[in-house]
């Protein structure tokens, strides 16, 4: 159990994909305007991401059973642009409430690289089936922290008056900079001692 | 346009980092050491060449419905190239890109220039374009790269791969820890996109006169 705890832990404040692995950077600049969306966005991530864990690991087995191993970046991101098109029909048919909310999200998450990101790294830290799955949920809950307090902030850096070279992407990687700087207050951390008190 | 315009066109107007804002993962994490930016700049330049001239002349071929997902096969394989010959050569480098070398899949400039331009061009036209781009993209990381790698360590150029040490310009004690720690990424590449805009926009404002 504890395992699971750690794993989530440390992948929202200790390896955030955002402020210390730089995965999913372009919509984290691109789809941080506005708090909603950020939510929208971040939800959307979550599921795709929990998913593409779970069944990427039964790639990677069938592949290293093959002896095909070398396949790993081909068929990852086909089984995620499958899946991504896969969870957008059904959410179509079954709920429209959900698809209004993530409609617009869901084909952009095929080229989040958090998403690709998270099955590799499940791989190379030789994680069993409920580590991957709990790694892509931890992992994406840290990215939707990270982009919708980032919004939060941009919505208001939206109204502060800015030198116009400043305005946009220069402010908004100057403002990331900064909450990367609080966040590696977590770095080092151990967790693990903290959890055995 | 000529090949050399567009050529031009991937290093300057419309460079992948400072123009387009694409690609900003890979620009982020690598550029920590200038032969780190340069090998992960080649790396690209070498899968967006390559799958730009494959898609430009398999352009009348691929349906139109299923054009991203063909593309993506392509992407992928120039990928697992670089990935494993990178792996093979060069692997101090290897090691330390990681797992940015398979994420050049999912690098957007890549699916960018290839439903952009490379499927509606001409095989050469399309290399042109792969080849600008890539250098512009090279070009960016190894500005930011100079910046992180000489102000965080008084070191410039340190390349194990090739048994350099690099130039040592001051002792690294001097140096700003905060520049190759993630926050010097953000930070370093914010200021730099702010100084070509002011200069672009400087140089836009002197032409109106």
């Amino acid at each position: 159990m504890t395992d699971y705890v750690l794993i989530v832990l440390g992948s929202i404040f200790i390896n955030n994909f955002i402020t210390s692995r730089f995965l999913g950077i372009c919509p984290f600049l691109g789809v941080s305007k506005q708090v909603e969306t950020a939510t929208g966005m971040g939800l959307a991530v979550t599921f795709v991401m929990a998913l593409a864990s779970g069944i990427t690991y039964w790639v990677q087995k069938t592949l290293v059973k093959h002896d095909i191993a070398f396949l790993q970046t081909i068929t990852f991101i086909l089984v995620i642009a499958v899946l991504v098109q896969f969870v957008e029909m059904v959410i179509k048919k079954s709920s429209p409430v959900l698809y209004r909310a993530l409609g617009i999200y869901l084909p952009l998450i095929t080229t989040n690289c958090a998403v690709l990101g998270v099955t590799i790294i499940n791989v190379n830290e030789n994680y069993n089936f409920l580590q991957s799955v709990v790694s892509g949920i931890g992992g994406a809950l840290g990215f939707s922290l990270l982009l919708i307090l980032f919004a939060g902030i941009r919505e208001r850096l939206a109204l502060a008056p800015l030198p116009k070279a400043m305005e946009g992407f220069p402010i908004a990687l100057i403002t990331a900079g900064l909450i990367s700087i609080a966040f590696l207050g977590f770095s080092g951390f151990n967790l693990a001692a903290l959890l055995n008190l | 346009m000529t090949k050399w315009q567009i050529f031009k066109n991937g290093v300057f107007n419309e460079n992948p980092i400072f123009r387009l804002v694409l690609g900003m993962c890979a620009t982020l994490a690598v550029t920590t050491a200038v032969v780190n930016g340069l090998g992960m700049g080649i790396a690209t330049t070498f899968v967006l060449t390559g799958s730009n001239v494959i898609i430009a002349l398999l352009r009348n071929f691929i349906p139109q419905e299923i054009r991203i997902p063909a593309y993506i096969v392509v992407i992928a394989t120039f990928t697992t190239i670089v990935d494993k010959t990178m792996a093979a050569i060069l692997p101090d480098l290897h090691q330390v890109l990681g797992i940015f070398i398979p994420l050049i899949v999912v690098n957007c400039i890549v699916l960018a220039r290839a439903e952009a331009f490379a499927s509606k061009h001409n095989a050469l036209e399309a290399t042109m374009d792969g080849l600008g781009m890539g250098l512009g993209f090279t070009l960016a990381l190894t500005m930011v790269c100079v910046i992180r790698e000489l102000l965080g360590t008084g070191t410039l150029l340190e390349a194990r791969d090739f048994g350099f040490a690099g130039f040592h310009l001051f002792p690294e004690d001097l140096g700003a820890k905060l520049l190759i720690l993630p926050p010097g990424a953000f930070i370093t590449l914010g200021l730099l996109m702010a100084g070509i805009n002011w200069f672009v926009g400087r140089r836009g404002e002197k032409k109106d006169d």
